[in-house]
């Protein structure tokens, strides 16, 4: 048992720090651009990413393990994964819209954004590669949106303290937001390597 | 065969997330009052938050459930207010307009060889991240002069969606035809400098300073010395000085212009002047 409790934290500390899913795997670099302008948008962005991810770990495993593999139809992951993320998508949406109006107002914007998001997509594959049971997919997909939104919540609150700076004209907006992300990926290399056991 | 299964599943699967959807959709079906896309239509959607509500459709939410009246609505208008209350088939409350005042005037003016002739005066030159927060926090409140005048490097010129001010000769000017009284630039200010007015008034004191008259005016050759001149000529008695500090009544103010002849720091001063020239005192400027 202790071995298995072990897994699942060197899954967590790989998934949030060592193979960050932006700045080390490089998954998710369409909302990590374009949602993080402001440090609110990207802490909203980054929960709805980790809710979104934790959810369609756990499904996608299932359809994985329970119809794709016993019919022999691995090579259809891609499509079939695609196909579960956007549904659970849209129905968890209408679910909060429902259910919880509140948790809706803050992650409603962001919930369509996320339907083909490829780090989720991602996340779903890498369990499969990695033979990961239910509960290591799980862990692995709430800890990757964890990461996420450690990357994307860093790389705003420095995106928003460049905008004040006062940079070359030519590097001004985007330039010096891609260059900034490319140090913080360098940065994010120190995990690497790193082991709790 | 095997190509057959494939379609079979992948199809199978669609299907079965398709109807789920379907299912869901009915089950969890919200339904909307039509009344809220209507009074949705009627604000100007600019989100601009005056209303204090987090944006249009949060202030529209509250006046369907009757919790906010109408006419919050500065940047909307009388208009806006008009259809809204014919929306809910209530009565119009009159939309008193309001825009923002830059509580300084310290503008900065200089000779032909640079030196400076009036205005706020500098600690020193500041090289520091050009933006007010960042300026304010430097050591010693800033590199101002003046603890309590405007900065000048456009927090408030940025936060406004209405393209109503602007930074004249280092301090923020606002455009009372283009303001909508929003606020928003007010939320920006580490200053705490902009505050809400009635719109068309035509004599102000634009000054924040509450420290005493030396003190300010070696900081500053515009500031409020507190020397309250202008409250005992005023026949109205609308000006009251607390602090150091002249302010206006405008229940009270007939805008007669009486205060700026006898200011001697030509602080007070007419409005729509004062937009773009130095300052002139309101009873000369015939």
């Amino acid at each position: 048992m202790s071995a298995y409790v072990q897994s699942l934290l060197g899954i967590l500390l790989s998934a949030i720090l060592t193979e960050n899913f932006i700045l080390v795997k490089f998954y998710g670099i369409c909302p990590f651009m374009g949602v993080s302008k402001k440090t609110d948008t990207a802490i909203g962005m980054g929960m709805a990413v980790t809710f979104v991810m934790a959810i369609a770990s756990a499904a996608t495993w299932a359809v994985n393990n329970y119809i794709l593999v016993p019919l022999n139809l691995q090579y259809m992951q891609t499509v079939a994964f695609i196909l579960v993320i956007a549904s659970i998508v849209q129905v968890v949406e209408m679910f909060l819209k429902k259910a919880i109006p509140s948790l809706y107002q803050a992650l409603g914007i962001y919930l369509p954004l996320i339907t083909t998001n490829c780090a989720v997509l991602g996340a779903a594959l890498v369990n499969v590669q990695k033979d990961y049971d239910f509960l290591q997919s799980v862990v692995f997909g709430t800890c990757g949106g964890l990461g996420f939104t450690l990357a994307i919540v860093l790389f705003a609150s420095v995106r928003e303290r460049a905008d004040k700076s006062s940079c070359p004209e030519s590097f001004k907006g985007f330039p010096i937001a891609l260059i900034s992300a490319g140090l913080l990926a360098l940065s994010f290399m120190g995990f690497s390597g790193l082991k709790i056991f | 065969m095997e190509i057959l299964i494939a379609i079979g599943i992948l199809g199978g699967l669609g299907l079965a997330f398709g109807l789920v959807l379907a299912i869901a959709s009915k089950v969890f079906y919200v339904e909307t009052d039509p009344r809220l896309d209507q009074l949705n239509e009627c604000l100007p959607g600019a989100n601009c938050g005056g209303c204090g509500y987090a944006g249009c459709g949060g202030y529209a939410e509250a006046v369907l459930k009757g919790e906010a009246p109408i006419g919050k609505c500065s940047s909307g208008g009388n208009e806006c207010a008009e259809r809204m209350a014919e929306i809910m088939g209530a009565k119009v409350e009159k939309v008193e307009r309001k825009v923002a005042l830059v509580r300084c005037s310290g503008a900065k003016h200089f000779d032909e060889n640079g030196v400076q002739t009036a205005g706020a005066k500098m600690k020193g030159p500041y090289e520091g991240i050009e933006d007010c927060l960042a300026a304010s926090k430097v050591a010693g409140r800033g590199p101002l002069a003046c603890k309590f005048g405007c900065l000048g490097f456009g927090n408030c010129v940025a936060a406004c969606k209405y393209d109503a001010l602007k930074i004249v000769d280092g301090v923020a000017k606002v455009d009372q035809e283009k303001c909508v009284g929003c606020m928003a630039c007010a939320a920006e200010c580490p200053r705490g400098l902009i505050v809400p007015m009635e719109y068309g008034k035509d004599v102000i004191i634009a000054c924040a300073s509450n420290a005493k008259g030396a003190v300010t005016t070696r900081a500053c050759s515009a500031g409020c010395i507190g020397c309250g001149l202008c409250a005992k000529i005023c026949p109205q008695g609308a000006i009251k000085v607390d602090g150091n500090l002249a302010t206006i009544d405008y229940s009270k103010c007939v805008s007669c212009g009486l205060c700026a002849t006898v200011c001697p720091k030509h602080l007070i001063a007419d409005a729509k002047i004062r937009n773009d020239e130095d300052p002139i005192p309101a009873a000369n400027k015939n």
